[in-house]
């Protein structure tokens, strides 16, 4: 990394550390959706972005965390610091069943999409009939009193979720930067390109490609946590609903797959835009549903017609004029 | 109580009915899959597009969806083409996800244009005679459900008349089993995938209009039938035409049964156990052979 681009991420990263001081609840709103975007992103990034594995059925990885966290506390009082680990370890069982199934009956390219997204709707509908945890009519997580920070349970004011998905979305960048320059990192990539030349250079591709949705769905699984305790509520249509995994997959396909900021880059990208339509539209005093779903799928066209590696890439050779 | 055998085959013939516009539905998801190779995950919403238009033709002009159907359909098969020729045809070389995303794009664009310009609430069509039942021996028949199925039917065979006696049926076929022998022998290959995608447009819209019929329709049935289209292809083999047909009546019957034993709203949860099985161990569909 160039000396400037340092500067510029610790610059942009001291704005993010110091941006509750000076923001409002509706700024801080959207930077908390903008961080829990990239920090989901970079999770599917990294079975898709990096293994070359198209999931369109995250959102089983993020109900399954969502409702396993909220499940323990909501029936043991099991605080989301201690269900995090067991939604982590939860998603990661499935996602490794899931490819271990897949992969073991060479179930690959839209058979393996389509068998991703059945999961998802399988555990939706699932979900909708299993009372214990509120069935279709949700479950509802206690309310927090306004201004108390009860971080043990993950119960405050949107200062406090604020950093708590700013240090997930920043450890998840971490991450995928260790990822990338990793043994792990270049078999992913080796097998993204080709998976046939991977294996005949000796790669385990089966492990491997385990190993990236495992990864991916653990760290999903983390971000379902975090928003079922922001949101407080959860409902199997809304957590495991197909445009929940196409929320995910928004940011890293407009930012760039594959890359380290792209996810990044693309939730910032898409929660602006989004929210800068819906001022616009509300303005206006034409306010529909739909409008904001609207603009991502119109941004989504746009950037795989016109821009098919995504904005980040392009972006960069900006950055880097010398090169 | 002794068992009910006549409920069960009134269940198992509405199913069958229901069956028949499901497997039209896949249908055209198979020829475009079969043909143009595109997995078109915005098929659901071009028959919910379809679905609006005769219920708004229907609502404002009174138009029967059953007459309305053959300008639909002609109007979606232009619809198609014009999208192959004008966004889909530039990813045919792309990788397989760019294409997903692409077509992704487009359903969320048509499912939220829906929501936009006719707000989340439910639309039914209700003609007085779709209540109507027929009584055929034992067996109670909606009389909208036999029309539609009907109508279906015969799109279907139109479209099977089409592939096997018309010559550019045989070259859309010719596109499907040897791309490039097709592109030597100098079809013109864009074309054919276009006309491909517009016929598979087309049948999405007869079976759009003959849902607008028997369900009532939703900004959100769109992706609902997509996930729809793709379980009953997936299950009759994705790319064969007799294999959707069969897939959507055994999917219409099980769908049928589980409303009427079971809970209605486990009917699709069924649906989704047969798809992941079918993938995992029979990944060509229950009729295809083996990878």
């Amino acid at each position: 990394m160039s000396g400037r681009a340092a500067l510029a991420l610790a610059g942009l990263g001291a704005l993010l550390l110091l941006l509750p001081a000076f923001a409002g609840n509706y700024l801080l709103s959207v930077a908390t959706l903008f961080l829990y975007f990239a920090f989901a992103g970079q999770a599917w990034n990294i079975m898709m972005g990096f293994a070359g594995q198209l999931s369109l059925g995250h959102a089983l990885y993020l109900g399954a965390g969502a409702y396993a966290a909220a499940g323990l506390y909501f029936h043991f009082g099991i605080g989301p610091w201690a269900g995090l680990w067991l939604a982590a370890a939860l998603c990661a069982l499935l996602g490794a069943a899931l490819g271990a199934l897949a992969f073991r009956y060479g179930v690959a390219g839209v058979y393996f999409t389509l068998l991703t997204i059945a999961c998802a709707e399988f555990a939706r509908i699932g979900l909708d009939h299993f009372s214990w945890l509120g069935g279709s009519g949700g479950l509802f997580l206690k309310i927090a009193e306004r201004g108390e920070i009860d971080l043990a349970n993950l119960r405050g004011p949107p200062a406090m979720f604020y950093y708590v998905i700013l240090l997930l979305a920043a450890a998840a960048l971490a991450l995928s930067a260790r990822l990338l320059q990793s043994r792990a990192g270049y078999y992913w990539q080796a097998i993204r390109e080709d998976e046939d030349a991977a294996r005949a250079l000796g790669i385990d591709t089966f492990r491997w490609k385990i190993l990236a949705v495992t990864l991916s769905a653990a760290l999903t699984g983390v971000a379902g946590v975090f928003s079922a305790f922001y949101y407080g509520n959860l409902f199997p249509e809304q957590i495991f609903g197909i445009h929940r995994s196409v929320e995910i997959i928004l940011g890293p396909i407009i930012g760039g797959i594959g890359t380290l900021f792209g996810p990044i880059v693309g939730a910032a990208l898409l929660t602006a835009l989004a929210e800068g339509a819906s001022e616009i539209v509300a303005a206006l005093g034409w306010e529909a549903p739909g409008v904001k779903q609207m603009i991502y799928g119109i941004v989504l066209l746009a950037v795989i017609v016109f821009l098919p590696h995504g904005v980040w890439p392009a972006l960069a050779r900006r950055l880097r004029p010398g090169k | 109580m002794p068992f009910d055998f006549i409920g069960l085959a009134n269940v198992v013939c509405s199913g069958l009915l229901t069956g028949a516009v499901y497997g039209l539905l896949a249908l055209g998801l198979s020829v475009i899959f079969g043909v143009a190779r595109v997995v078109n995950f915005a098929h659901g919403e071009i028959t919910a597009l379809a679905m609006y238009a005769a219920a708004i033709l229907f609502a404002s002009l009174g138009v029967d969806p059953f007459v309305a159907v053959a300008p639909l359909a002609a109007g979606f098969f232009i619809f198609g083409y014009l999208l192959h020729g004008a966004v889909i045809h530039r990813f045919v070389d792309r990788p397989e996800h760019a294409q997903f995303i692409l077509l992704l794009a487009i359903a969320i664009v048509i499912t939220n244009g829906l929501l936009i310009a006719f707000g989340p609430d439910a639309r039914a069509v209700s003609l007085d005679y779709l209540l109507e039942s027929v009584e055929v021996g034992p067996l109670l028949i909606d009389r909208g459900k036999l029309y539609a199925a009907a109508a279906a039917l015969s799109a279907a065979a139109a479209l099977f008349l089409f592939f096997r006696f018309t010559a550019t049926g045989t070259a859309i076929r010719a596109c499907a089993d040897n791309l490039q022998g097709a592109r030597i022998v100098g079809l013109d290959v864009k074309h054919l995938y276009a006309l491909a995608f517009g016929l598979g447009a087309a049948s999405a819209s007869v079976a759009g209009c003959m849902l607008a019929v028997l369900a009532e329709l939703t900004p959100g049935s769109g992706p609902a039938y997509t996930l729809l289209a793709f379980v009953i292809v997936i299950v009759g083999g994705l790319g064969s035409m007799t294999g959707a047909l069969i897939g959507g009546a055994l999917i219409g019957v099980a769908e049928a049964l589980a409303g009427f034993y079971a809970a209605p709203s486990a009917k699709s949860m069924f649906s989704f156990a047969l798809l992941i099985v079918v993938l995992l161990f029979r990944p060509r569909g229950l009729l295809g052979g083996k990878p």
